[in-house]
């Protein structure tokens, strides 16, 4: 329990460090430390659950089970070697004249303070308190987004502000539905909005409701998820914020909202006892895969183009756990991992790719390897990672998802395949042209941190090669609750 | 208690009844408004009045953390974010009349076509909703939706929030009238969320301006889908 205090408190008491002092010299290494100190309980956590099961904590407001401590776990790490990276680059752009002091003062106080509401999204127990949490992971992310001041990047907060905001609201309906419906189970008033109650009862609250429920909890979650038809915020909010921004957007809030629907799925699947919710995830999940990967070609920009990658994979997930079952929900979950870890690598390696040219358009990115080979080489390799290339981990994941598809829904094979076919192509080609060539890029000012590049592709490579058994009963376990 | 001032159950559901009629007709009266001073003054209405049904059904049923709900409903709704915005207003020196991207004839019939929708998904709800006021799940649904419609048709940064807030105000009817509200802790996090939302709007529509010069979001077209 104390772990977990810990690794809630030690985000919010940085971010208020961080909103006195984040413009000085050293505000980076508290950024860094915080993060540091956050993973450590977060491992601390890790091995307590592990070694005596799932637990609740402060009044059963925050609970931790197999299923939502593999993803603090994650959150923690990426979380810190975004706080590295973010050193080198932060101090770049503040050399460049792109952010003031009180900026960066902003920019280190809210990264703290998006952590710790993601952290507190994924392990409360409460799904009011997931709600707010939700939403406060919005305002952040907002004020992140807006950062530079451009008018650009206005549009893409003003943008993301307002879609996220209609969309959340739509799952603040789900939740006082599902509250309601538990109301009509519950004499007792306290247990109604408790994840751990509600799963108890499952089976007696009423179908009807909770099928209304998830249509409102899978439109409004689905919005920060990035799934298709809702994703028009998502390009925008990657390319016009910093690049650590785009790192745990991509990495880690999508799979936070793609957890809070997860979460509705195994109520809704209890209750209704139909595949009903299942069928609207791959079919939501169906488009978002295909849909996006036809925009990659067109993209001129190169953060917007790894955040329809991103869009593409959000949809990989939530069709896989559409599809249900121990092999799919295995699948989703490492490839939440994998995407997670290879998309924030890239997006280290595209944002400094980014200041060598002074530019994020494409075409004039060219020669990255000449120049600085770690760079040049940590996008080709991320690249090709999460393009599903083996040995890397996303091969696993998509191989397991395509032949749970080939068995039960074969009809869904060639879509996926001919979506991952043309994501391919696109990507490949420009990835290419941004490595090799005769360069156009200038060498950075200031060495990059790039050992988190290396570190996640590291990661994403061993598990391709080898998920270490007690990582895999981890997962086991958390798809045997997913179902 | 005298029994003059016991309210009977039949008489609070008619109460709640009519205030949910009052907030159906506040939620078209803010569709079909051109001004924004106007439309700023009908959302403050609109949170009287979600104030006043909270109330009565805190005073028929009991449920004393009721009022503690209707007091945040009073002062965020009805005192802080009007007054923000009558600031802000002031400050941004906006009064302009409101353009719409659809006219307001038809955004009326669109709005009718959707509370008759919302009156559809609510019947399965309000069959098996055994508080006062079921009848007005509905009407609460309606009023979300029609926000919503409003956020769409609103090309000018300020409506778009007001319609952001008056969803809100929806939600907040469809919580008292579906489950006698949520949890102090919950509703407690949401009015922090929306105030703290607030703030930043305030910020961002100085920003939209400086770097627009208008806070039309119809000049916000730079980013190209390529």
């Amino acid at each position: 329990m104390s772990e977990l205090v810990l690794v809630l408190a030690i985000p919010l008491i940085t971010s208020a460090v961080l909103a006195l002092a984040g413009h000085r010299q050293y505000a980076a290494n508290i950024n860094i430390a915080g993060s540091l100190l956050t993973l450590l309980a977060a491992a601390l956590l890790t091995v307590r659950v592990i070694s005596d099961g799932p637990l609740n904590a402060l009044e059963e407001q925050f609970f931790v089970d197999p299923l939502n401590v593999f993803l603090i776990a994650l959150t923690a790490l990426v979380g810190f070697t975004t706080s590295v990276f973010s050193r080198p680059y932060m101090r770049i752009e503040h050399d460049h004249g792109k952010l003031s002091s009180g900026r960066l003062r902003l920019y280190h106080s809210m990264f703290q303070m998006f952590m710790c509401t993601m952290l507190v999204a994924l392990s409360t127990n409460n799904i009011g308190i997931l709600w707010v949490a939700m939403e406060a992971a919005t305002l952040a992310t907002v004020l992140l987004v807006a950062l530079y001041r451009t008018p650009e990047s206005l549009e893409a907060a003003w943008k993301y502000f307002i879609l996220c905001g209609v969309g959340i609201a739509q799952a603040l309906f789900g939740t006082i539905l599902i509250y309601f419906a538990a109301e009509q189970v519950f004499v007792h008033e306290e247990g109604a909005m408790l994840w751990t109650h509600l799963y108890a009862y499952r089976t007696e609250l009423e179908p009807t409701i909770l099928s209304l429920a998830f249509v409102f909890m899978i439109v409004g979650y689905g919005t920060k998820t990035g799934l298709v038809p809702l994703h028009n915020w998502l390009p925008d909010a990657h390319a016009e914020g910093p690049t650590p921004v785009s790192a745990v957007l991509s990495g880690l809030l999508l799979n936070v909202a793609l957890y809070a629907i997860i979460r509705c799925k195994v109520l809704v699947d209890g209750a209704l006892n139909t595949h009903f919710a299942g069928n609207l995830m791959m079919g939501f999940g169906l488009l978002t895969v295909v849909v996006p990967s036809f925009y990659l070609s067109r993209q001129r920009d190169v953060k917007r183009l790894f955040g329809f990658s991103s869009i593409e994979h959000m949809g990989l997930v939530t069709f896989a756990f559409g599809m249900g079952g121990g092999v799919a929900s295995f699948a989703g979950l490492l490839h939440m991992t994998v995407h997670s870890l290879t998309k924030s690598a890239i997006f280290f390696a595209v944002g400094h790719a980014a200041q060598m040219a002074g530019t994020q358009v494409i075409d004039e990115i060219k020669g990255l390897i000449r120049r600085s080979p770690t760079i040049g080489w940590g996008l080709m390799l991320g690249s090709l990672a999460i393009l599903g290339m083996p040995p890397f981990g996303v091969f696993t994941s998509e191989f397991m998802i395509l032949t749970t598809a080939i068995k039960h829904y074969p009809w869904a094979t060639p879509v996926l395949l001919i979506a991952l076919g043309v994501a391919f192509a696109s990507m490949f080609g420009k990835v290419q042209n941004m490595a090799f060539g005769e360069p156009t890029v200038k060498p950075l000012a200031h060495n990059p941190a790039l050992l988190p590049v290396f570190l996640h592709l590291g990661l994403v490579l061993i598990l391709g090669l080898w998920i270490p058994p007690y990582l895999s009963e981890w997962f086991r376990q958390a798809a045997r609750m997913v179902g | 208690m005298t029994p003059a001032i016991i309210l009977s159950d039949a008489l609070g559901g008619q109460l709640i009844n009519l205030c949910a009629a009052i907030m159906l007709l506040l939620g078209f009266a803010m569709l079909a408004q051109r001004r924004i001073l106007s439309l700023i003054n009908l959302f403050m209405l609109q949170g009287a009045v979600l104030f006043t049904s909270t109330v009565i059904v805190a005073y028929t049923t009991h449920q004393s953390h009721l009022y503690w709900s209707a007091g945040l409903t009073l002062s965020l709704k009805v005192i802080a974010l009007p007054y923000i915005l009558h600031r802000l207003i002031r400050k941004l020196s906006v009064k302009w009349d409101v353009e719409t991207i659809l006219n307001i004839p038809t955004t009326m019939l669109v709005g009718i076509a959707l509370v008759v929708v919302a009156f559809n998904v609510a019947q399965p709800i309000s069959q098996l909703s055994g508080t006062i006021m079921r009848a007005t799940i509905g009407i609460a649904l309606a009023c979300v939706l029609l926000s919503f419609l409003m956020m769409i048709t609103r090309s000018k940064a300020v409506p778009q929030v007001i319609a952001f807030l008056a969803m809100e105000n929806g939600l907040f009817f469809a919580a008292t009238s579906a489950t006698y509200g949520m949890p102090m802790v919950v509703e407690l996090g949401i009015a922090l969320d929306v105030m703290v939302g607030m703030v930043i709007f305030g910020v961002f529509f100085f920003q939209i301006r400086q770097q627009f010069d208008s806070l039309d979001i119809r000049h916000m077209e730079r980013i190209k889908e390529e």
